[in-house]
């Protein structure tokens, strides 16, 4: 294809990712930059009864105005990026000289809020992907024996929990497991205590929230797998068999390899899904006990009535290092893959 | 072919994999089930502390209403809290971003599929690390500039910003399927003369319909699911369903109504449950089709 045929067909698709994919990425960097006025305040003076006593007050047209004249704020350099609310180096270094156990200087830095975001964000990516791709080769291998006539129906349920809107799929599992719901009240009984609720310890939030992700996500490798299964050679399998090896050996040997390259699919796939998880959270109403990284950037700026946009900027600036470093080594291999292609 | 010891199953592995598979039936379908079914009852027995069975029986929904099934939740979310307004929002946004995501989507998708220059992979991977971007980091982008250009809160700005965040994973996906349509079919048209916009045009787009509706269907998905976007660029006039939803947690707390935000979940749900009723088949060769290119 000639190159200005190709630029014209590609034109408006690439014009809509420049504008409103490419370009936000550096208004974020630059918001990041800047900090929100201060109030204007002005000396007034309020005459009571007896006497008069200055005192300051808001100048809110003043604010106003000033805001009116930089939507931006005032401008601070890094100053966002190191506070308490972000990288806060200050808090980590003193942390890292009073603790003596790394698990104590890890329970400070669960009250930094950045930090809190970031390690049960890590956490949650590292614990659902490796989960949801071994349960879904199960599923896949355990479908793929029953009769064809129940393989529809499986597969049809199988995808309600991937299919439905993250934030409904998880209120729903929240609607069980509160205090209240079937699962929360089945709990209480069990334990014998009335006062157990998952949302009031930190562990239990966390499992809740890591349970949920696997529910979501685990249809998603499960057809895949699926998928892949039935394109796995019979002769290889076959071959396999005669030369006597087990059921096991054969999947271990045979189906396993054979599904490598779908296992790094999918675990691309669910890297960048759970890193940006968001809606369990806010249909959990967990945030007192976890946080991930979207979520303090939607606080800052739907939380207050203020948006917060040099602490969301920052923020998200942190979080797009975070997606780089972890898409590297896939872009990496891919380059390498490409290149080999073309040698 | 002889069967091998290893072929023949034993009752044991049968009965393994059986109740595993019944067990993830269970599991995948048994939240979905029984909120359907809560979402017909009062609250005191869809959260019912004393005893679970009465969600399924619905005793305190006799009490209070007389009969075992009340709608008083629909009722509530739809004509009370005007939830049909949100729907027809959702409609709206999830109609033209779908629309114009496969128009761009196509024309796009196309291009790299036949241009065999190093760019075309390069393009790829951007989209590639795009579609990796969190929405919430974008969103943070969007909303200064929005504000200050007046175009915050609009139905159109949201559908455009999806349109945008919808381009990577479309280019990928028509892409892949335009790469499965012979090149020779719109070569030797432009031998006979075509242009390479009427080799698209006349010979392409008759062929394309199967990759281009699985693919809709996943544009479907992701502007009907979306929440981050629609929550912080819409005004409250304009919300649509999924973020309204999620503002009755916040603002409904009284007894009774946290019936509507169950009522009002399992409104959004049915769409979405009769679209794997009619498009099982796409949807699953939709997410393989990724991982076999891959």
């Amino acid at each position: 294809m000639k190159h200005r045929t190709f630029f014209w067909f590609i034109l408006p698709s690439l014009a809509a990712m420049i504008l409103f994919i490419a370009l936000p990425t550096v208004s974020v960097a630059i918001q990041s930059l800047f900090v929100e006025h201060e109030q204007v305040m002005v000396e007034v003076e309020n005459c009571g009864p007896f006497k008069c006593e200055t005192v300051l007050q808001v100048d809110n047209e003043a604010t106003a105005a000033l805001q009116e004249d930089a939507p931006l704020g005032r401008f601070n350099g890094l100053g966002t990026y190191t506070n308490r609310k972000h990288l806060a180096f200050e808090q980590v270094g003193v942390a890292w000289n009073e603790t003596e156990s790394l698990g104590a200087f890890l329970s400070e830095l669960l009250n930094l809020p950045f930090y809190k975001a970031l390690i049960f964000t890590l956490t949650f990516t590292f614990v659902v992907t490796p989960f949801v791709i071994v349960l879904g080769l199960g599923v896949a291998l355990a479908v793929n024996t029953v009769p064809r006539l129940f393989k529809g129906p499986t597969i049809f349920v199988s995808l309600l929990p991937m299919i439905v809107t993250p934030l409904v799929g998880a209120l729903i599992i929240f609607w069980m497991v509160d205090a209240d719901g079937v699962i929360g009240a089945t709990l209480q009984r069990i334990f014998n205590n009335p006062n157990l609720s998952l949302k009031a310890s930190m562990p239990l939030t966390w499992i809740m929230l890591i349970v949920y992700g696997i529910w979501s996500s685990t249809p998603f490798s499960f057809i895949v797998f699926y998928a892949g299964l039935q394109t796995v050679p019979k002769e290889t399998l076959e071959a396999a068999k005669i030369d006597g090896a087990s059921r096991w050996q054969a999947i271990r040997y045979v189906v396993v390899p054979y599904m490598m390259p779908l296992v790094v699919f999918i675990t691309l796939m669910q890297l960048m899904d759970n890193f940006r998880v968001l809606e369990p959270i806010v249909a959990f109403q967990a945030s007192a006990k976890a946080t991930s990284l979207s979520w303090i950037i939607y606080n800052d700026l739907r939380g207050g009535d203020i948006p917060q946009f040099g602490s969301a900027g920052a923020t998200s600036i942190l979080t797009i290092i975070g997606v780089a470093i972890l898409l590297t080594p896939v872009l990496i291999r891919t380059w390498r893959d490409f290149n080999r292609k073309r040698a | 072919m002889s069967t091998s010891v290893a072929d023949r199953k034993s009752k044991g592995l049968i009965w393994f994999t059986t109740s595993f598979v019944v067990l993830w039936v269970f599991i995948a379908a048994g939240p979905f089930l029984w909120t359907v079914w809560g979402s017909f009852k009062v609250q005191p027995d869809f959260f019912s502390k004393s005893d679970w069975t009465n969600a399924i029986y619905g005793v305190m929904t006799k009490a209070e209403t007389g009969s075992a099934f009340t709608g008083a939740g629909y009722y509530g979310a739809w004509v009370e809290q005007e939830f049909w307004r949100n729907s027809i929002n959702t409609a709206i946004v999830v109609f033209f971003t779908v629309l114009i995501s496969l128009t761009l989507g196509t024309l796009g998708g196309y291009a790299l599929a036949r241009s065999g220059y190093r760019y075309a992979f390069w393009l790829l991977m951007i989209a590639l690390v795009f579609r990796a971007m969190p929405h919430a980091t974008l969103v943070s982008g969007y909303l200064l500039p929005f504000f200050e250009w007046n175009i915050w809160g609009r139905l159109s700005t949201t559908i455009i910003v999806l349109v945008a965040i919808n381009q990577p994973f479309t280019l990928w996906m028509l892409h892949s399927f335009f790469l499965n349509i012979p090149k020779d079919m719109d070569e030797s048209a432009m031998v006979d003369g075509c242009t390479r916009f009427q080799a698209f045009r006349y010979v392409i787009i008759p062929v394309m319909w199967p990759g281009v509706i699985t693919t809709g269907l996943f544009s479907f998905l992701l502007a009907y699911n979306d929440f981050t976007i629609g929550a912080v660029l819409l005004n409250s006039e304009n919300q649509t369903m999924v973020p309204k939803i999620a503002s009755f947690l916040g603002t409904v707390r009284e007894t009774g109504d946290v019936m509507f935000a169950v009522a009002a979940a399992v409104s959004a749900l049915v769409p979405l449950f009769f679209l794997i009723l009619f498009f099982q088949r796409q949807i699953v060769s939709g997410l393989t089709a990724g991982a076999v290119k891959g």
